[in-house]
C-alpha cells in the first residue's frame, strides 16, 4: 500500500499513528508490489524531480547499501551513497583481543574474500615481528593457492550477482554453482566454507589434508570449461553488451583521483597489480599475466574479472606442482619459532575440528612445561615490538591494506583496514550522474562492493 | 660515590607498573614492582637507505626553505618511511608529493586515525598512506593534533579520495578536517555521541554466563599489557 505524506500539511492517506512531517516535498512510501498506485499517485505531481531512496534493502544493492538518487525523468542528476548499516566495530574489538585472535575478526570484514583480509593482517603482524623471511615456504605457497581460489570464488559472485541484477538468472545459477566448488574445497581444507581464520601470524592453521591436492586438481580440470561456458553466455550476448558497454565510464584520471584500484583500474588500461608490481608471498616466482582493458566501462571490468579467473587457475596449477613436489612436501606450515608459532595443529575429531589428539595427550599427560607453554601462548599470546606498518595485498576488489600499530603489548594498539570496496564506492557519483537510473545498477555492480568490507 | 652526585639521566615517562592490570588486590604474581617505560620517540637520521633519501632530497628541493618547518621528524622503520609533518604545512606538502616529477605519489590509500592519549599535545594522529605508481614506491605522512584542538586541514583538494576517509577518521576519532566539503559522520548514525575509536571510549559489552562461570566483557578481562 502506497502512503503519501506532504511536507507541511502531513495529510496521511491512511489513518495511521502520527509521524513527524518530512522536511520538504511530498513523500511516497513504497512497500513493493504497489507500482500501479505509485504511478497513479505521481501522475499529477507538479514537478518532475524525484528523489528515490534505493536501499538499504534493495536486492541489487549488494547488501545494505543506500543510494539517494535525484531523478529528472529517468536521468540521474545526483547520486549520493549512504553507508554504515553494517558497521560492526571490528577494528575496535581487535584492540581487546590477542594478535592471533585478530584473525577471526578480520576474516569477517570482506566476507567474500576472507583469505585476503587474513593474509594482509598476518603479513602486517609478521612485518612488525620481523619474521617475514622465516615464514615457511610451504605456508606461503598454500596462502597463494588459497588466495587465488578465493579470487575465483569472489569474481564468480561478482559476475553471478551482476547477471541477476540485469535480469539474467542463468549466470547467477551458474556462478553460484561454480563458487560452491571452491567453497567445498575451502571446507575440505580449513573446515569452514567462509570466515575460515585459516591464515595465522607465522603460517597457516593447518596443513592440507590428505586428498586435497587431488580434489583441487579435479577442480582445475572442470573450471576452465565452466569459465568458457560463462564467456559463451555473456561475452557476446547482445542484451548484456548493450547494458554494459560504455556504461559507468571512469578513465584513469578519475581512478587515480578517487583512489580506485583493482579491476576498475585495470579496465582503465593501467596494468597495476600488486602481485606483479610489489610482489609478496613469492608471487614473483609464479608465471601469470595481468589482464587489462582500455574501455573504462562496465563491460571492460567484466572482461578483466573473467580473464583474472583464468590467470588464477594458472597460478593454482603452479602451486599444486610445488606443494606436491619434493621441495615442499611434508614441510612445516607454521613458523618454527616456539614463542610465536601456534603449538598445535588442527585435526578432525568425532566432534569437529579441534586441537590434534596427539597434542592434547602431550600437554595433558606427559609434559607440564608443554601445558604451561600452550596455556601462555593461547591466553596471553605473544608480544609484538612497538611500531607501525602498512601492508597491502591485491584482493579481488583492489588494494586491501592493513595499517597495524603496536605499542609493544600482546594486543594490537590499532588496526585499520583500507578496504577497496570502501574507496571504490566513492566512484558512484562520478559514474552514475548524468546516466539512466537503470545504469546505476550496472555501475554499482561493476564496482563489486561488499558491505562487510565497506563498513567493517 | 653516592647516587646523589650522579648526573640526572633523562628517562622516558612510565607507561605502567606491574602486570595483569591488577588494581584492586595485592599483586601475587611477582611482577608487582615492574616498571615499564614508554619507548623513546623514534627518529631516524640520514642516510635513510632503501631509496628513501631520494624522496627526502626531492621533497627538500621542491619545498625549498619551508622544508625545515614542514617536516618535524623522519622515521624509517621496518622498511617504511614516515614523515611527521606540521599540520599547517600539510596541504602544501601533499601537493608537492603528488605533483613533483621526482616524487609523483599519484595514488593515496586514504587516511587512518590513531589515538595516543599518553602523548600530550599530539594525542590524535592522521596517517596518510601514499603510493607512487610512476616510481613504484610507498611512503607515509603522519600529522598530529592535540585533543584540545582537534583540527587538521583537509587534503580533499589534493587527493579527492580522502573525502570518505576523512569523514571516517572524523567519525571515529573526532579529528575535524578544516575545509572538507561535507564533514559528517559516515559509519555511525548522525546523532551518535562520542567518537568510538578513541582510547577513552569504552568497548562496551556485558558479562556472559557459561556453565555457572561468568566471563566478563572483553574490556574488563585480564590484560597482559
Amino acid at each position: 500500500m502506497t502512503t503519501i505524506r506532504d511536507g507541511q500539511t502531513a495529510q496521511d492517506t491512511q489513518a495511521g499513528p502520527a509521524e513527524p512531517p518530512p522536511a520538504e516535498g511530498r513523500v511516497y512510501s513504497v512497500n513493493g508490489q504497489d507500482w500501479d498506485q505509485v504511478v497513479e499517485a505521481i501522475a499529477d505531481a507538479p514537478e518532475e524531480r524525484l528523489v528515490v531512496n534505493m536501499g538499504p534493502q534493495h536486492p541489487s544493492t549488494h547488501g545494505v547499501l543506500r543510494l539517494v538518487l535525484t531523478l529528472d525523468g529517468e536521468t540521474v542528476t545526483e547520486a549520493r551513497v549512504g553507508i554504515g548499516y553494517l558497521h560492526t566495530g571490528i577494528e575496535k574489538n581487535m584492540e581487546f583481543r590477542t594478535w592471533t585472535q585478530g584473525v577471526t575478526f578480520v576474516t569477517r570484514m570482506d566476507y567474500l574474500s576472507p583469505i585476503f583480509n587474513e593474509t594482509a593482517y598476518c603479513m602486517a603482524v609478521e612485518k612488525l615481528l620481523g619474521i617475514e623471511d622465516r615464514v615457511p615456504a610451504r605456508a606461503q605457497a598454500i596462502r597463494v593457492m588459497m588466495m587465488e581460489l578465493n579470487r575465483i570464488s569472489s569474481h564468480l559472485v561478482a559476475i553471478a550477482t551482476f547477471g541477476m541484477e540485469l535480469g539474467a538468472t542463468t549466470p547467477m545459477i551458474y556462478g553460484f554453482r561454480e563458487r560452491e566448488m571452491v567453497l567445498d574445497l575451502f571446507e575440505y581444507i580449513t573446515g569452514l566454507r567462509m570466515n575460515m581464520a585459516y591464515v595465522r601470524p607465522g603460517g597457516v592453521s593447518v596443513d592440507l589434508p590428505a586428498g586435497a591436492v587431488d580434489k583441487i586438481g579435479e577442480f582445475l580440470k572442470i573450471m576452465p570449461g565452466r569459465i568458457k561456458e560463462m564467456r559463451k553466455l555473456l561475452d557476446a550476448n547482445p542484451v548484456y553488451v548493450r547494458r554494459t558497454r560504455d556504461v559507468a565510464y571512469l578513465d584513469l584520471t578519475g581512478c587515480m583521483a578517487l583512489g580506485i584500484t583493482g579491476p576498475m583500474l585495470r579496465a582503465a588500461g593501467l596494468p597495476w597489480d600488486l602481485r606483479k608490481s610489489q610482489p609478496y608471498c613469492g608471487y614473483e616466482t609464479y608465471d601469470f599475466e595481468v589482464p587489462t582493458e582500455t574501455s573504462c566501462d562496465v563491460y571492460g571490468r567484466y572482461l578483466v574479472r573473467v580473464a583474472e579467473m583464468e590467470e588464477s587457475l594458472k597460478i593454482i596449477g603452479q602451486c599444486l606442482d610445488r606443494l606436491s613436489g619434493a621441495e615442499l612436501k611434508g614441510r612445516p606450515v607454521m613458523i618454527e619459532d616456539r614463542k610465536i608459532g601456534w603449538p598445535a595443529q588442527l585435526a578432525l575429531g568425532p566432534d569437529g575440528l579441534g586441537n590434534s589428539p596427539d597434542h592434547i595427550a602431550h600437554i595433558m599427560s606427559t609434559s607440564m612445561e608443554a601445558l604451561i607453554h600452550h596455556f601462555k601462548l593461547v591466553t596471553e599470546g605473544f608480544r609484538v615490538p612497538a611500531g607501525q606498518v602498512y601492508v597491502p595485498v591485491e584482493s579481488p576488489r583492489g588494494e586491501i591494506g592493513a595499517h597495524v600499530v603496536s605499542d609493544g603489548g600482546t594486543r594490537p594498539y590499532r588496526v585499520h583496514f583500507r578496504d577497496p570496496s570502501f574507496t571504490n564506492l566513492q566512484a558512484v557519483p562520478a559514474t552514475c550522474e548524468g546516466g539512466m537510473i537503470a545504469d546505476v545498477i550496472s555501475a554499482v555492480a561493476s564496482i563489486d562492493p561488499v558491505m562487510g568490507g565497506v563498513d567493517r | 660515590m653516592s647516587s646523589d652526585n650522579l648526573p640526572g639521566v633523562p628517562e622516558e615517562p612510565v607507561a605502567r607498573h606491574g602486570m595483569f592490570g591488577v588494581t584492586d588486590s595485592g599483586d601475587t604474581s611477582g611482577y608487582g614492582r615492574l616498571v615499564v617505560r614508554r619507548p623513546p620517540k623514534a627518529s631516524s637520521a640520514r642516510p635513510y637507505g632503501e631509496g628513501f633519501d631520494e624522496i627526502a632530497d626531492a621533497l627538500e628541493a621542491a619545498a625549498g626553505d619551508a622544508f625545515g618547518a614542514m617536516v618535524e621528524r623522519v622515521v624509517v622503520d621496518r622498511g617504511e618511511l614516515t614523515l611527521h609533518v606540521a599540520r599547517e604545512h600539510l596541504v602544501e606538502l601533499m601537493a608537492h608529493l603528488r605533483d613533483d616529477p621526482a616524487l609523483r605519489f599519484e595514488l593515496s590509500l586514504g587516511v587512518s586515525g590513531v589515538h595516543y592519549p599518553a602523548e600530550t599535545g599530539e594525542e590524535l594522529r592522521a596517517v596518510y598512506h601514499l603510493c607512487s605508481i610512476t616510481h613504484n614506491r610507498r611512503m607515509r605522512v603522519e600529522v598530529s593534533c592535540p585533543d584540545a584542538d582537534p583540527h587538521i586541514p583537509s587534503t580533499v583538494s589534493v587527493y579527492p579520495t580522502h573525502d570518505w576517509h576523512e569523514r571516517e577518521t572524523y567519525d571515529f576519532f573526532g579529528i575535524v578536517f578544516d575545509g572538507h566539503p561535507a564533514l559528517t559522520r559516515i559509519e555511525m548514525p548522525d546523532d551518535w555521541e562520542g567518537h568510538p575509536q578513541r582510547k577513552d571510549y569504552p568497548l562496551g559489552g556485558i558479562p556472559v554466563e557459561y556453565r555457572g562461570a561468568t566471563i566478563p566483557a572483553p574490556d574488563n578481562r585480564r590484560s597482559y599489557a
